[in-house]
């Protein structure tokens, strides 16, 4: 608090980077390029994990330059950071696989042909 | 109300006393708590959107083919360009935020108030444009046939989807809307479809280069499986009803569920953002006052920062969910 200096350098610095992640985003979901798109792994296309990974990556900048969590005590960074960092991908994966074998056994009966 | 100052509350038994283990006062840390617990809330939506989409990975509508519009550009297939842009405007008022919080350290009342008025205005942007892109949404843009077993069919010409209206004759209309003059005072049916299934039909069998389109996407190539004409007449025989443009109970772009948590996760994260520019309006109006100047700090220019970034953060994951992957 108080009187501390300015640090417009870095907060526009912030705003570029994120930015050229969504250029990057939407360049990447308008062209789709082949080898990305086309790849399967861990259930999903390479081109997916690559947003998420990016996604992920706004994120962390958002939080710690923006929301200035880099600044806060160490012992209130965790206790906002790590419940989030535990439970959110505990949920999503246990959710996501549960979609994919509700699909896996649905799915055959839906006809197609007539 | 000396736990809103916590700066003041030093040596107060009942405060606290003067220690404070996580560094915070009381406000700030509240913020933060019920981010972590707001965040958990969108998680859960949004994992449930990917539990739905797993679920029904084959036939899920391509975000690209639904979401093409971009304003003063008609018929142009302009696909995410435009929640690209609300994006871009969204992190925009992000950065003047953050610019206030940083004036605010300095106690500069006047880019504090300048750069909070730039936050509002970007918020009621991104509000604006999220309406319009509803309203895209809602209305639709070609139309499709729902078969008898709730499957969606769409027309397509040389690959590329094509409206109803660009091939279909509609013939003198029969039906009626029901509206409260003519039928019931007391309620009003749904408006009739431009074209009747018989109409749609008809012209499918008279324009020879029209194909049928399935909800169904190919493995191999990721695209929706185009059946051909032959098959495409079988398709139509259980033809139930004209759809046009997306409500909570159908969808002509595909699959019901894709409707129901587009409105229902992007109402949510703009409801947020009302509420941030409410928010935002009240500490704006307390700023030009001089009430921070009295008080002398810009704390609660800090704590509304970390809900409007917290907003922004927000719309980062459900642009990926939505809109990218």
């Amino acid at each position: 608090m108080g009187h501390a200096e300015s640090h417009k350098a870095l907060i526009w610095k912030v705003f570029g980077l994120l930015s050229l992640i969504t250029i990057v985003e939407v360049v990447l979901g308008i062209i789709k390029p082949e080898f990305l798109f086309k790849t399967q792994f861990l259930g999903t296309s390479i081109l997916n994990s690559l947003f998420i990974i990016l996604t992920v990556i706004k994120a962390y900048y958002i939080v710690y330059y923006f929301m200035h969590l880099g600044d806060e005590k160490k012992n209130l960074q965790y206790s906002i950071v790590l419940p989030l960092v535990i439970l959110i991908p505990y949920l999503a994966t246990l959710l996501i696989i549960e979609g994919g074998y509700v699909h896996d056994s649905v799915a055959q009966y839906i006809n197609w042909r007539y | 109300m000396g736990a809103n100052i916590a700066d003041k509350s030093e040596g107060k038994t009942w405060d606290g006393g003067s220690v404070k283990p996580m560094g915070a006062s009381y406000g700030k840390m509240m913020m933060w708590f019920f981010i972590v617990s707001d965040a958990l809330t969108f998680s859960g939506f949004l994992a449930a959107y990917g539990l739905t989409r797993f679920k029904f990975i084959d036939i899920w509508p391509i975000a690209d083919e639904v979401f093409t519009h971009f304003p003063f550009m008609h018929g142009a297939h302009a696909p995410m360009y435009y929640v690209a842009l609300m994006t871009f405007i969204l992190i925009f008022s992000s950065v003047t935020m953050v610019l206030a919080v940083d004036a605010g350290h300095n106690m500069n009342k006047k880019k504090v108030t300048f750069y909070m008025f730039l936050t509002i205005i970007g918020g009621i942007i991104f509000v604006g444009s999220q309406a319009w892109e509803w309203k895209n949404f809602i209305q639709g843009s070609y139309g499709a046939v729902q078969l008898k077993d709730g499957k969606i069919v769409q027309f397509v010409k040389d690959g590329h989807q094509i409206a109803l209206s660009d091939f279909v004759v509609a013939h003198e209309k029969e039906a009626v809307d029901h509206t409260r003059n003519n039928g019931l005072w007391f309620e009003s049916g749904e408006a009739n479809p431009s074209f009747s299934v018989e109409e749609v039909v008809a012209s499918f069998k008279a324009n020879h280069d029209v194909n049928l389109r399935l909800e169904r996407i190919d493995p191999e190539t990721k695209e929706k499986i185009i059946v051909s004409r032959a098959e495409a007449f079988r398709f139509l025989e259980e033809s139930a009803r004209v759809v046009e443009g997306a409500n909570l109970e159908v969808n002509e772009y595909g699959s019901a569920q894709f409707a129901d948590f587009f409105f229902f996760i992007t109402g949510f994260h703009g409801f947020h953002v009302f509420s941030g520019i409410v928010l935002n309006i009240i500490i704006f109006f307390n700023v030009i006052i001089g009430t921070y100047e009295r008080r002398g700090h810009y704390e609660m220019v800090e704590k509304v920062g970390l809900y409007w970034h917290f907003v922004d953060l927000v719309w980062v994951f459900v642009f990926t969910f939505f809109y990218l992957v």
